[in-house]
């Protein structure tokens, strides 16, 4: 099989190129594993990779166009030849290799963790199963990187749009019974650009390996702020 | 060259569960720590676990700590030290509900209160009926403690250095621990990381078998650094191997599987369980059950063309129950077998997955080796804790749901006696360039130029010889001959080079850094397999068979210098109860 990469070391190159390489395909392998052949072709080719099972977010890249994570990637499913390049919008250190540090600093913007101003009780903070299910769909983000890198508003605005995978993270405690910050992170979430840059392209739902719903997640958010508008 | 020198209070290495529970206490008690990572913290590898945390909450069934830690020195096969033990399942309960309110989302039950589900090897009553004791988040219990823990230290501003690679630890004349040197990544420079204390938290090392459920990143980079600065391993030779990995791929099918009620069977649909475990049947421990797949593949009872796996059948569970509760199961059946598994079952086979050895320490983290006045002095300002670490809770073989325990319980303690220590020795110590030296020697190995051997090939060549030759079933013969080619492999990675010398994220140049490590935590885990003659637990010899409590009821230790095994003594003698003598395993 035909898979074409991404390369761009910049000790050496003054700008990037595709490079062919030829993997014999196996019966349900994935795409990390050819990509695996062909570092071992090439060991300067370099790529992040880890679980190989869809669990740790490492491997994001772009694949024929679409975002994905290689290692639930069939080369089965794939078109020839294959086209693998970084996820898109985000500056390259190196082959396929991109510097995700604006997303984790917009990760940490919406201040993802548990927020309670009440005394903890000495047991668990009781939560029955219809509230807990809230948070099914929101709490599972691998922070991949696939959904905020596909989606335009993130590269037009990406300092000042959070993007889809941070504003996941914001519902996600929003949703939480048990979180006491809801007016502080309603009133973060203020101005033209921070949540509202979300135009409803739908791109991050598209892509997201976990099948996860960043754009309804989105929604619930403005519909909250309304509420409390009201 | 001109190296730049930070200093902090205390320096983590590993950002898994262990290192971040640990950097989370110390960090909200206003130290300063850093976090060193080679991958963001996020994917280290605690991400993968599914099943659960074990803690007597009895919000299921009646339930007790004294309960929990019988089963855990049992599971052990009476080489679990009973000390460490007792505080692992007494500080399960609080340690369950701190995760809990840091956000943990658990799965509930109807009252509000966390859900628990039935787990290998745990029983009510000291061996009665089966309990309810590992409590969940689905099947991504992991993932959700993980991502809580790593968003906590986002709170308590916690110093990350993501994606940076620990080459060694750097110790005084003393033997004081001092820092690491390491390298940054992103940019091929390395860093001197000075600081007052060091918890190595890095996890095991599956990668040194070809089929594991481990990821990439699991090389034993912290064992290895411990045996280069002259710590010893300890029970190496206990590696379990989980029952239920994808057969010929290895992702992990959690035990959840069958605490929710799937089992296994063989070519002739027979519940081939009941006749080795005829109480527990399915819920025995890992090391029975996967010896039991193994015993039916060997007698010519595996299923498929080539009779080489058994099947874990969850279809008579129902798909909602299926879907509920095990989603990231249906997910991976769904992606690397095309199948679902609430409609047919799931292939599996038993693949490497656990280390229970590692380095030596106490119940506080703290690192301890054979010096002067005995075998359990301290490293001064050093601490392990997480599965690079051998407290030891789990002796012989670990029990499902007592691993997440186990970096919780002791990261946190880690914590707790770092502040101890750091109040008692408020200062750096000098570091000069001497100590730094066979660091920097280490990665300047790897600069040589010329022809050599790439390192994947030697990789790849390790990872079949400790599968050949070290794998669930073991005897003399196999496992010498196994040494002597892992002598001649070492000697390969000596002649190994690099091709690419480049600095920017140079991933070659980590995977040879890595490679020196795995042949490191291999030897260890061959020479004392090869040093234990009788069978327990996870180590399971065809030429000494019985359990030798006798002569083999004690540690083993291996140092890197002349590959030497030796032997401490087990405590058997717990902190405020009476101690569980060895007795017959049965299930």
């Amino acid at each position: 099989m035909k898979i074409r990469v991404y390369r761009f070391n910049p000790e050496r190159d003054t700008k990037p190129r595709m490079q062919s390489f030829e993997v014999a395909a196996r019966p349900g392998m994935m795409l990390r594993e050819a990509l695996l052949e062909i570092h071992a072709l090439d060991e300067s080719f370099g790529f992040r990779h880890s679980c190989g099972e869809g669990v740790c977010g490492s491997d994001g890249m772009n694949v024929n166009g679409v975002n994905c994570l290689a290692c639930v990637t069939a080369l089965a499913d794939l078109k020839e030849p294959v086209e693998v390049r970084p996820l898109p919008g985000r500056p390259v250190i190196r082959d396929l290799i991109v510097d995700m540090s604006q997303f984790y600093e917009q990760y940490r913007a919406v201040k993802p963790y548990l927020i309670r101003t009440e005394p903890l009780p000495e047991q668990e903070i009781p939560q029955p199963p219809a509230e807990r299910d809230r948070l099914d769909g929101l709490y599972e983000c691998i922070l991949c990187g696939c959904c905020s890198t596909a989606c335009p508003s993130f590269w037009w605005n990406p300092s000042k749009f959070h993007g889809p995978a941070a504003l996941l993270q914001a519902w996600r405690f929003l949703a939480d019974s048990r979180d006491q910050a809801t007016d502080e992170r309603l009133d973060a979430l203020e101005g033209p650009y921070k949540l509202f840059r979300c135009h409803s392209i739908m791109n991050c739902v598209e892509v997201c390996p976990k099948g996860l719903n960043p754009t309804k997640a989105i929604g619930k958010i403005k519909e909250l702020m309304l509420e409390k508008a009201v | 060259m001109n190296l730049q020198h930070r200093h902090f209070d205390a320096l983590i290495i590993g950002a898994g569960g262990a290192g971040l529970n640990a950097a989370l206490r110390l960090a909200s008690a206003d130290y300063r720590v850093a976090v060193v990572s080679k991958v963001f913290p996020t994917r280290s590898h605690t991400v993968a676990a599914q099943g659960g945390v074990n803690a007597a909450l009895a919000n299921v069934l009646p339930d007790n700590w004294h309960w929990h830690m019988f089963d855990t020195v049992k599971g052990s096969d009476y080489l679990g030290d009973q000390d460490a033990i007792e505080t692992m399942c007494r500080e399960a309960i609080p340690t369950v509900y701190e995760l809990e309110h840091a956000g943990v989302p658990f799965s509930r039950l109807d009252n509000g209160k966390i859900y628990q589900r039935a787990f290998g090897g745990m029983t009510q009553n000291f061996g009665g009926d089966q309990a309810a004791r590992t409590c969940a988040a689905a099947d991504r219990t992991g993932h959700a403690i993980l991502h809580t823990l790593y968003q906590q230290n986002i709170r308590a501003r916690t110093h990350f250095f993501d994606e940076v690679f620990a080459v060694d630890l750097l110790r005084d004349d003393e033997g004081v621990a001092l820092g690491a040197l390491v390298l940054d990544i992103a940019t091929g420079e390395p860093l001197v990381i000075e600081a007052k204390t060091t918890l190595i938290a890095t996890g095991g090392y599956g990668q040194v078998f070809r089929t594991c459920t481990n990821a990439f990143i699991n090389t034993g980079d912290g064992m290895a650094m411990a045996l280069r600065a002259g710590v010893p391993l300890q029970d190496m030779e206990f590696y379990q191997f989980h029952p239920t990995g994808v057969a010929g791929k290895g992702m992990l099918i959690t035990e959840g599987a069958r605490g929710e009620g799937g089992y296994l069977i063989n070519a002739s649909g027979e519940r081939f369980m009941e006749r080795y475990a005829p109480k527990a049947r399915d819920l025995a421990s890992r090391d029975v059950v996967a010896r039991s797949i193994v015993t039916e593949i060997r007698e010519g009872r595996g299923c498929g063309p080539h009779q080489d796996h058994v099947l874990l059948k969850l279809d008579h569970l129902g798909a909602e129950v299926v879907h509920q509760r095990l989603p990231g199961i249906v997910d991976i059946c769904r992606v690397f077998l095309g199948l679902d598994p609430a409609e047919r079952p799931i292939p599996v086979f038993p693949t490497a997955h656990y280390a229970m050895g590692g380095i030596p320490t106490d119940r506080a983290a703290r690192v301890v080796a054979p010096a002067r006045h005995g075998p359990e002095e301290y490293v001064p300002g050093l601490y392990a804790a997480g599965e690079c670490a051998c407290v030891s809770v789990h002796g012989a073989n670990r029990l499902g749901g007592n691993s997440l325990l186990d970096i919780l319980v002791f990261g946190r303690a880690a914590g707790q006696d770092i502040e101890r220590y750091l109040s008692e020795n408020p200062n750096h110590r000098p570091l000069s360039a001497s100590h730094l030296e066979p660091a920097l020697a280490r990665l300047a190995r790897w600069e040589r130029q010329g022809d050599g051997e790439p390192v994947h090939v030697v990789k790849a060549d390790l990872r079949k010889l400790m599968e050949d030759h070290c794998g669930v079933f073991r005897d003399h013969a196999t496992m010498a001959q196994g040494v002597e080619k892992l002598l001649a492999l070492r000697g390969r990675v000596e002649s190994a080079r690099l091709q690419d010398h480049s600095r920017t994220f140079n991933t070659a140049r980590i995977e040879a850094l890595e490679l020196d490590n795995l042949v490191d935590v291999g030897m260890a885990t061959l020479a004392t397999a090869l040093a234990r003659e009788e069978s327990r637990g996870a180590h399971s010899r065809v030429d000494f068979p019985e359990r030798d409590d006798v002569n083999w009821m004690k540690h083993s230790l291996f140092w890197r210098e002349g590959d030497r095994v030796e032997a401490k003594p087990v405590r058997t003698k717990p902190l405020t109860v009476e101690s569980f003598p060895p007795k017959p395993r049965v299930y």
